[in-house]
């Protein structure tokens, strides 16, 4: 009895060294490889938009991106108050010299042209394909089933994966309309020729959010179902010593289902997109 | 029995025929070899010239490509009929028709010296923009549109030749006879000018043939977009030379058609 119990209190002694340990030297993996010693330094855009940082304040960890910096940094040992916030324009994170910031989250497209310039963590989103219309188009009853939206004349930009998607997830009734890029479909969709189109979820949600007056995306695809999703990572100086530990964390996140609880509550929940069954 | 001077003229001619012959095949033969000599011909044969995805695309491409020429059906005689009214506002000769010949005039100025892909977007997307219902709103009306506008300036600018080429005299010779202005147009001037431009508006309709793919920039899904589509698909460009295959089909036998009737007006004349 007494020696259960000792034990018990030993682990739990162990158990709280070795976390005030992780919290002090803000981890082993982190340790003297941050911008400032002991500081995480997390860049976003300014300003940064719903629903990737709410109010432009990442501080309060609302948002996608700012909950996944602090959900981050907190699995590489630094504490919500050892977190700062920054901003850098998309040709400050991309430029060769010094950074401002340890990481920084402006949802960037992984690609291999910056993968030359600069380091990404691995992915932490991969862009679902979603679906945007125009008010008139939801209000005449077009919603996220897909036997309402097989019946709606479909656009989309000729050159991405957007049309084999459209083709093998909606099989709309009529031939779907072709463009140049997705300025010309909007353009399309303004003059009411086609009802719908098909884009990454962060386009969509911009697209209708400032191109068009009255755009509404009315459902997402889940992004295993897209061939080759646009991912997103975390941009880094080029050869940054800080990139396996981004990564083991995100791999943990993957891992544990945090990052998929935290994508459910911000991009899907809080946009209100639904996902297309 | 040929005379010296005939039997000489043919032995010439054989001789001629004998060389072109000759020199032709070497070049081919040259081409033929010397093309697949270079270093990265089989890059570019393995993505230009893939007869797997050749065969796998052409049936689709020629499919696609029906659209272009019912698009081409419906605006080559609107084409003919608007620029021959635009010819003719041109050519108004009393004062009082002033106004015409200005429209005439800056129709065509404005519609040759706009790039046809600016025409196609401006009324593709502009004009239904403006909130047309469906299906008065549909990229194959407005698009069309764009074109016959475009490719009438041209052709008007080509009956006004043909026009100012008949000789004043037909003109007073007419009006001698007691035919008013406008039965001088229609029986005298118009059937020879008409005739005189045929060849010159068929290179333009050899030229709308071509030109009708830009409308696959507003949202119709012809012969060009489609290979398109195969390109971003199979990242290859065989789908691409499908394409201008079928193009050729349909404009080689044109161009011939339209040197045809050039060389037969030139013996005419002579």
């Amino acid at each position: 009895m007494l020696l259960k119990s000792s034990i018990a209190l030993a682990s739990v002694c162990l158990g709280l060294l070795v976390s005030t340990n992780t919290a002090f030297a803000a981890g082993e993996c982190a340790a003297g490889k941050t911008l400032k010693e002991g500081v995480l330094t997390i860049a976003t855009g300014n300003p940064s938009y719903f629903p990737w940082v709410i109010d432009n304040n990442p501080k309060d960890g609302k948002g996608f991106e700012a909950a996944i910096g602090y959900e981050v940094a907190t699995r590489m040992g630094f504490d919500k108050d050892k977190v700062q916030w920054t901003t850098a324009s998309f040709d400050e994170s991309i430029q060769p010299g010094e950074k401002n910031f340890d990481f920084n989250m402006q949802q960037f497209s992984i690609t291999e042209e910056r993968e030359k310039v600069v380091d990404f963590s691995v992915p932490y989103y991969s862009a679902a394909m979603a679906v945007l219309v125009r008010k008139p188009t939801q209000e005449k009853g077009a919603s996220a089933d897909l036997a309402s939206l097989k019946g709606l004349l479909w656009g989309a930009d000729a050159s991405t994966t957007a049309l084999p998607t459209l083709n093998k997830l909606i099989e709309p009734k009529d031939k779907p309309m072709l463009y140049n890029d997705n300025n010309d479909v909007v353009a399309a969709m303004k003059a009411n020729q086609i009802d719908a189109a098909l884009f990454d979820l962060p386009t969509a949600m911009y697209l209708g959010a400032v191109v068009l007056d009255d755009g509404v995306v009315i459902g997402q695809f889940p992004a295993d179902r897209t061939e080759k999703p646009d991912q997103f990572g975390m941009l880094m100086s080029e050869g940054s010593p800080l990139k396996t530990c981004v990564d083991e964390a995100l791999e943990a996140m993957k891992a544990d289902g945090k990052l998929a609880s935290i994508e459910a509550t911000w991009l899907q929940q809080t946009t209100g997109v639904p996902v297309i069954k | 029995m040929l005379t010296a001077r005939q039997a000489h003229a043919k032995r010439v001619r054989k001789r001629s025929t004998t060389i072109a012959v000759i020199s032709t095949a070497i070049v081919v033969a040259f081409l033929y070899l010397l093309i697949p000599l270079a270093p990265g011909w089989p890059a570019v044969k393995k993505s230009f010239f893939n007869t797997d995805i050749f065969i796998k695309t052409f049936p689709t491409l020629l499919d696609a490509f029906v659209l272009d020429v019912m698009i081409f059906l419906w605006c080559a005689p609107l084409i003919a009929i608007l620029g021959l009214v635009i010819a003719l506002c041109r050519d108004a000769r009393s004062p009082a028709l002033y106004p015409l010949r200005l429209f005439g005039a800056i129709y065509t100025d404005v519609f040759r010296g706009v790039p046809v892909i600016l025409i196609v977007y401006l009324i593709g997307f502009g004009i239904p923009g403006l909130g047309l219902p469906r299906p008065w709103n549909s990229p194959y009306i407005w698009g069309s549109l764009a074109l016959i506008l475009t490719y009438s300036a041209y052709v008007a600018e080509i009956f006004r030749s043909g026009i100012e080429s008949i000789h004043h005299s037909q003109r007073a010779a007419a009006a001698s006879l007691g035919l008013s202005p406008g039965d001088t147009m229609r029986f005298v001037i118009l059937p020879q000018a008409i005739r005189r431009v045929v060849p010159a508006n068929m290179n333009m309709f050899i030229a709308l043939q071509k030109d009708v793919a830009l409308l696959s920039f507003i949202g119709p899904v012809e012969i060009l977009r489609q290979a398109g589509v195969y390109k971003s698909l199979y990242a290859n460009f065989t789908p691409y030379v499908a394409a201008a295959i079928i193009f050729l089909l349909i404009t080689i036998p044109a161009t011939r058609f339209a040197d045809y009737l050039m060389a037969k007006q030139q013996r005419e004349r002579n």
